[in-house]
């Protein structure tokens, strides 16, 4: 006979969740109680859901009992779901889905904006619902280090059943998964619900990439959408093979650097100043440029911090960083100021993609603003400044009218 | 008293509610749109007195409370009022009804202009029948208490604005005024500026000093004649009541106000700030008013940002004044605040010592019954609301579940500025803020232009100029249908409607008197 399980959170401080627990019988049919933030207004919705769940899972004879604190269905389902794995394991063969919002089916895209990448844990709903609308480039529905190894399982249905549910707005949709072999089983429950980009935790080799590619490939058969990977190097061996993991598949279109564990790694403490640090950052921004993808900087920690924030995306920009993570939404906005280019880099980045323009259509070899002339590099530069103003909308589209 | 018990009538309003047409036994007016009703007749007063039965020495000391409430009179069913300046530190509104049950008492009608957790003692006077029923407002144990159908009385519900209205038209007669005053001196003058339980300004006890029949005023900080300034008029005063405590300091005002830290309520706070600035509304002379509250807060910060980038300052700011608005005042951001209620210790100082932040009362700001008030000329204001619908109507006072909640406090009033924003959350944990029709209508629609959501912005359709205004802005405005659309599938559809019963158990008050909702029992 199965034994009783739970899963959620329960207690006075939790919202936007809940606690399932399901008992197996071995007669007598479903027994649903639930006690609710919520009763008046969602208890008899809970109570239909629950019984919905139970037939879809195949679970015939059991005792639920529900603790809600106004958790949204998607919640629900993906803790009723996560008890009756718990308690019944194998027994349990079909995922018990929501249905999937038009928004969740949008294409990842190859080419864009990394600037900042938003956190969230993946076994906590109430961050999740809204992170959508602040603005971030990218959003990570995190299975690793934000959830506890019992949790594990759980998490990877939350984040499943958001991926289908909740509106990401125009953000890019990654998930963070756990190390491998862990990570397989991450990937088999998520990769199905259109996650455009995976991070690889503690990458060290280009093996944990073409795995991880293998696998996606797998899941998704020949011919289905391109999931885009985001090795992240952690330790003083990732780092020294950081150009190898870079150019490992066709899919790397970044490369981030995780501080806490390389510190640990090498033997010493993170810093305010990074010192420590500075040369593995130079080395990932390095090997990502010679392989022509995005270098990523580490998060800033410090959410309190915004002039530590500031300061520490102006010298990533310098180091040649193209994008920061995040940990809370009041991070995005400064993460994007502070990378975007200045009003002088802007002008002078105009004026040199239109001398190059004029000269290439007078058939000229050579670019000369005024009496200066203009190096390749620097045109390629000037290309990129005005791409990064017009997308962060520093620029209007018709600026060369406006010349 | 009557009406207890009795079959209760009811008639549908202008704005399709059915409302009681009589409460607690007397007649009342559905509501009849925006400025529909007419007032007529004069205002009401209090008998006329005579110097000649008063000290001449002004000493009006009388040793105690029960002593003071036994020489103005205090009988069987009268009207006993207090003010909430105090918020949830008052400690004079539970004594007043204990002295009362100790002289034998029955039935009075408590009319404070708000009441708070703090005030939960008072079920015991109200299940004792020393108090028949309460007209102010109702949150916390008393919300539920009156929810729950256990008042012998019918609530009634009133804005600031609508109990000062209530009370100069002698709808609301007053018959004792018990006022808590932070320093008063044994004449009766008295203010809210100094002492231990220092709120700043005392502007919703003035109805009651002005109209009550008799008036005593509680102090914990008696100083010699005279205590300056008089904001209540000691001329005014019966008697006069020192007391070891009256407010529990750290409930009455916040040493430091908080910000919102919630990442969706600073995004709201910022759209509404940017909404204000790409409308227009923002721009050098003009005015704004903004609560205490995280996202209000939080919006007024923003908006001193874009203010100092722009160059602009304001004519006047209305509070609850907190150290925001203190601040922006002392960097020559705004001429002056004009202050209802002082939220922090750095309000109550700056009253204290700036002339330029006044000192304002509901009759100057609120009361519709005048001959115009400051809230019509408040370019723009943001609010909260516990539900708004598609329509555009507003509830402030119940839950979606049905229960009492919130207070009305000035949120009525302030509709009539030029700009009214609610700034709310689409949703709160399951529950939709954003619904199809509000549960109890507090605002009606033609006054409410604009609700700023995290999920965007809904423009009133009958403020086609404000549209006009954002259009090209980048702002996100959307039709307040998208959004809630958004909110139900989000949450699983619509809430079942709230399980209420037949009895009425209390009357929204519009700003004129009318009745322009009611709510009934929850089962």
């Amino acid at each position: 006979m199965p034994q009783s399980a739970e899963a959620g959170r329960r207690g006075p401080d939790v919202r936007s969740d809940c606690w399932v627990r399901v008992t197996p019988k071995r007669s007598g049919g479903r027994k649903i109680s639930v006690k609710s933030k919520v009763e008046s207004m969602y208890g008899e919705a809970i109570r239909a859901q629950a019984e919905e769940g139970l037939e879809v899972l195949g679970v015939a004879h059991a005792t639920v009992d529900v603790e809600d604190a106004g958790a949204l269905p998607f919640v629900l389902m993906a803790r009723l779901e996560t008890a009756a794995r718990r308690a019944y394991g194998l027994e349990v063969a079909e995922p018990w889905l929501p249905e999937a919002i038009p928004a969740s089916r949008r294409p990842g895209e190859k080419e864009r904006f990394r600037r900042s990448r938003l956190y969230l844990p993946g076994n906590e709903p109430k961050f999740a619902l809204n992170a959508g609308l602040h603005g971030a480039d990218g959003i990570i529905l995190d299975l690793e280090d934000s959830v506890a190894p019992a949790e594990k399982d759980a998490a990877r249905i939350l984040v499943r059943n958001a991926l289908r549910t909740l509106d990401f707005g125009a953000a890019e949709r990654m998930v963070r998964i756990n190390q491998l072999p862990l990570g397989f089983d991450d990937l088999d429950a998520v990769i199905p619900e259109n996650v455009h980009l995976v991070l690889i935790p503690k990458c060290e080799s280009p093996q944990h990439v073409e795995d991880v590619d293998a696998k996606i490939r797998r899941i998704k058969g020949e011919g289905g959408r391109r999931v885009y990977l985001m090795p992240i190097i952690e330790s003083a061996l990732g780092v020294l093979c950081a150009f190898e993991i870079a150019t490992a598949s066709v899919n790397v279109v970044a490369l981030t650097i995780g501080l806490e564990d390389y510190t640990a790694d090498i033997g010493t403490q993170r810093t305010e100043e990074g010192l420590e640090s500075r040369w593995a950052r130079s080395m990932v921004v390095n090997a990502a440029r010679a392989a022509g993808i995005a270098p990523i900087d580490s998060v800033y920690s410090d959410v309190a911090n915004e002039d530590g924030l500031r300061r520490s995306v102006v010298e990533a920009k310098q180091l040649g960083f193209e994008g920061k993570g995040c940990i809370h939404p009041g991070q995005i906005r400064v993460i994007h100021e502070a990378f975007a280019p200045s009003e002088e880099e802007i002008d002078k980045a105009t004026r040199i993609v239109t001398a190059f323009e004029d000269a290439d259509a007078k058939g000229l070899a050579v670019v000369a603003l005024g009496s200066k002339m203009i190096d390749p590099p620097v045109v390629r530069r000037a290309h990129r400044t005005v791409d990064h103003a017009l997308r962060a909308g520093l620029l209007a589209k018709d600026w060369r009218e406006a010349q | 008293m009557s009406g207890r018990g009795s079959a209760q009538r009811l008639e549908r309003n202008a704005a399709g509610r059915q409302v009681p047409v009589r409460v607690n036994g007397e007649p009342a007016i559905p509501f009849a749109g925006v400025g529909k009703h007419k007032p007529s007749g004069r205002r009401a007063a209090p008998p006329l007195a005579t110097a000649a039965d008063h000290p001449a020495d002004g000493n009006k000391l009388v040793p105690t409370l029960k002593a003071a409430l036994k020489k103005v009179g205090l009988k069987n069913g009268m009207t006993v009022t207090t003010h909430h300046h105090f918020r949830n530190g008052d400690l004079v509104a539970n004594r007043l009804f204990d002295a009362a049950a100790e002289l034998g008492v029955k039935n009075l009608r408590w009319a404070p202009s708000a009441s708070f957790p703090c005030h939960a003692p008072i079920i015991r006077h109200l299940d004792a029948g020393v108090v028949h029923h309460i007209e102010g407002s109702m949150n916390g144990p008393l919300g539920d208490y009156t929810s729950e159908g256990k008042m012998r009385g019918m609530a009634v519900l009133r804005s600031h604005g609508g109990r000062y209205q209530a009370i100069q038209d002698g709808e609301l007669h007053v018959d004792v005024a018990v006022i808590a005053a932070p320093t008063a001196d044994p004449f009766g003058n008295a203010n809210g500026l100094h002492g231990p339980s220092a709120c700043g300004g005392l502007g919703f006890a003035v109805a009651d000093a002005e109209y009550a029949d008799r008036v005593v005023v509680v102090t914990d900080n008696l100083v010699p004649f005279p205590c300056v300034p008089w904001q209540i008029n000691g001329n005014r005063v019966d008697a006069v009541v020192e007391m070891e405590k009256i407010g529990d300091p750290s409930q009455i005002v916040s040493g430091t106000t908080q910000i919102t830290r919630s990442p969706d309520r600073l995004l709201i706070a910022e759209l509404t700030a940017k909404f204000i600035a790409a409308s227009g509304i923002l721009k050098n002379g003009f005015s704004f008013q903004a609560g205490a509250g995280g996202t209000a807060l939080a919006f007024a910060i923003y908006l001193k940002e874009m203010m100092k980038e722009r160059g602009i300052r304001a004519r006047f700011i209305r509070g609850g004044s907190t150290k925001y608005l203190v601040e922006m005042l002392e960097e020559g951001l705004t001429d002056y605040i004009l202050d209802g209620q002082t939220f922090d210790l750095a309000g109550v100082r700056s009253m204290g010592e700036n002339p330029r932040h006044v000192n304002t009362t509901p009759f100057t700001s609120y009361n519709y019954h005048g001959k115009g008030m400051f809230a019509t000329m408040v370019d723009a204001v943001v609010l909260g609301a516990t539900e708004v619908d598609v329509a555009f109507n507003a509830n402030v006072v119940t839950h979606s579940d049905g229960r009492l909640l919130h207070g009305i406090g000035g949120w009525q009033n302030c509709l009539f500025s030029g700009c009214t924003i609610l700034a709310v959350p689409s949703f709160r944990d399951r529950i939709p803020v954003v619904v199809d029709e509000v549960t109890t209508l507090c605002g009606p629609s033609e006054l409410i232009d604009v609700i700023v959501t995290e999920r965007g912005i809904a423009i009133n359709p009958r403020r086609k100029d404000l549209r006009r205004a954002v259009r090209g802005s980048g702002l996100p405005v959307r039709p307040i249908e998208e959004i809630r659309e958004e909110v139900d599938r989000l949450v699983g559809g619509s809430p079942a409607k709230a399980r209420t019963g037949r009895k009425v158990v209390a009357a929204i008050k519009w700003v004129d008197g009318t009745v322009i909702d009611c709510v009934r029992q929850v089962l």
